[in-house]
């Protein structure tokens, strides 16, 4: 038994969640691409039009046995297990940036295998170990 | 139930509860940081970085909770027009909105050593962001807005939106791509923090959660204290 005045409230509170609910949908999906921190590799091949200007991040998981470092910069496939990026950067990368660890590179595409990175950032994964884990793991792999 | 609902039995009550968590809350921390801070290993990869996360996990997971727990008792304060609980989300409001903080920059704070960045905005940490703004503004419409009725209205409204927005903060890192990883721990997955560093954050957690308890009790009989007050002068007026 609700008093009638408690359910007017009651129905106002419901409407007011629909619709906020509704207009937040709906703004997300207006913001669709902004919401993306990054494209991975696949999505960077399947999208009909690429903007070379456009300053844009990728990210996947840095292939094994790709980084290839000279003088002048270093050089890494960038890779989602489908598809692959080789990425080019000059500068210094941050400490956990590693071979078959998560990467996030900011710049600009050369065209869609080439990337020009300005920035770049480690993607740490959801996994917490100590080290003697993380080594008789690998040995476990092995 | 309406003995539950009088200030006077909630006050003698919470005075004694109060008592045993201050009692409890001290040797809690301690526990909690000599583990988190000394007897748990490094991490393989973030090293001594990742005790930042003892205290960043529990500081993310106070400000959702207690977000989740002043929306809920404002909404039915909407409702029913109970006045006692605006006690319980004045009290609880501004603990919520420190953790925010605390979570926001203990994450900035893992985040340049780690990512290579104080700040990204990924939808993880401009939610959290987001959900800050929320806090400031739940605080402001029961501080500045005089109007009781109106006070209501403006909160219930930021209550449901912050609502969504907590819903957001939870999934932003499985719905889109972010630079901040997936959930460690879940009801649902597996667990990928190793046994030796659950129990610390199990520990801070606790410990953390039990700080929230202290100060939103010592808040609550102030606010209560401050009415009984207010009665007591506007009677002699």
């Amino acid at each position: 038994m609700l008093l009638k005045k408690v359910k007017i409230r009651l129905s106002i509170l419901l409407a007011l969640s629909v619709l906020s609910v509704l207009a937040i949908f709906l703004l997300f999906k207006v913001l669709e691409d902004n919401v993306l921190y990054f494209y991975s590799p696949s999505e960077i091949k399947n999208s009909d039009e690429i903007n070379l200007k456009k300053r844009i991040r990728i990210g996947g998981i840095v292939k094994q046995g790709s980084i290839q470092s000279s003088e002048r910069d270093i050089k890494f496939i960038v890779t989602d297990t489908k598809n692959e990026i080789i990425v080019s950067y000059s500068g210094t990368v941050p400490a956990l940036f590693a071979e078959g660890k998560g990467v996030v590179a900011e710049g600009n595409l050369k065209d869609k295998k080439f990337f020009v990175a300005k920035r770049i950032l480690a993607k740490h994964d959801e996994n917490y170990m100590p080290p003697e884990v993380e080594e008789s793991l690998n040995i476990n792999a092995k | 139930m309406i003995k539950f609902l009088n200030p006077s039995y909630v006050f003698k009550i919470s005075g004694k509860l109060l008592n045993l968590f201050k009692t409890i809350l001290i040797p809690l921390v301690i526990i909690g940081l000599v583990f988190s801070l000394f007897l748990s290993p490094e991490d393989y990869i973030q090293g001594d970085s990742v005790r930042i996360m003892y205290i960043h996990v529990p500081a993310a997971w106070i400000s959702l909770f207690s977000f989740a727990a002043i929306s809920f008792f404002c909404i039915l304060n909407f409702l029913f027009k109970l006045k006692n609980v605006t006690l319980i989300y004045k009290s609880l409001a501004p603990i919520g909105l420190t953790f925010n903080i605390v979570a926001v920059v203990t994450g900035s704070l893992w985040g340049q050593p780690t990512w290579g960045t104080w700040w990204a905005w990924d939808a993880r940490l401009t939610s959290m962001l987001v959900l800050m703004f929320f806090y400031i503004a739940f605080i402001f419409s029961y501080k500045f807005v005089s109007n009781p009725d109106r006070s209501i209205k403006a909160c219930t409204l930021i209550s449901v939106l912050g609502l969504i927005n907590i819903v957001i903060i939870k999934y932003s890192v499985e719905w889109w791509s972010t630079l901040h990883q997936p959930a460690s721990i879940s009801l649902t997955n597996e667990t990928t923090v190793h046994f030796s560093m659950l129990i610390p954050l199990g520990l801070m957690v606790f410990a953390l959660f039990m700080y929230v308890a202290v100060i939103f009790l010592m808040k609550y009989r102030i606010e209560t204290i401050r009415i009984k007050k207010k009665g007591i002068k506007n009677y002699e007026l």
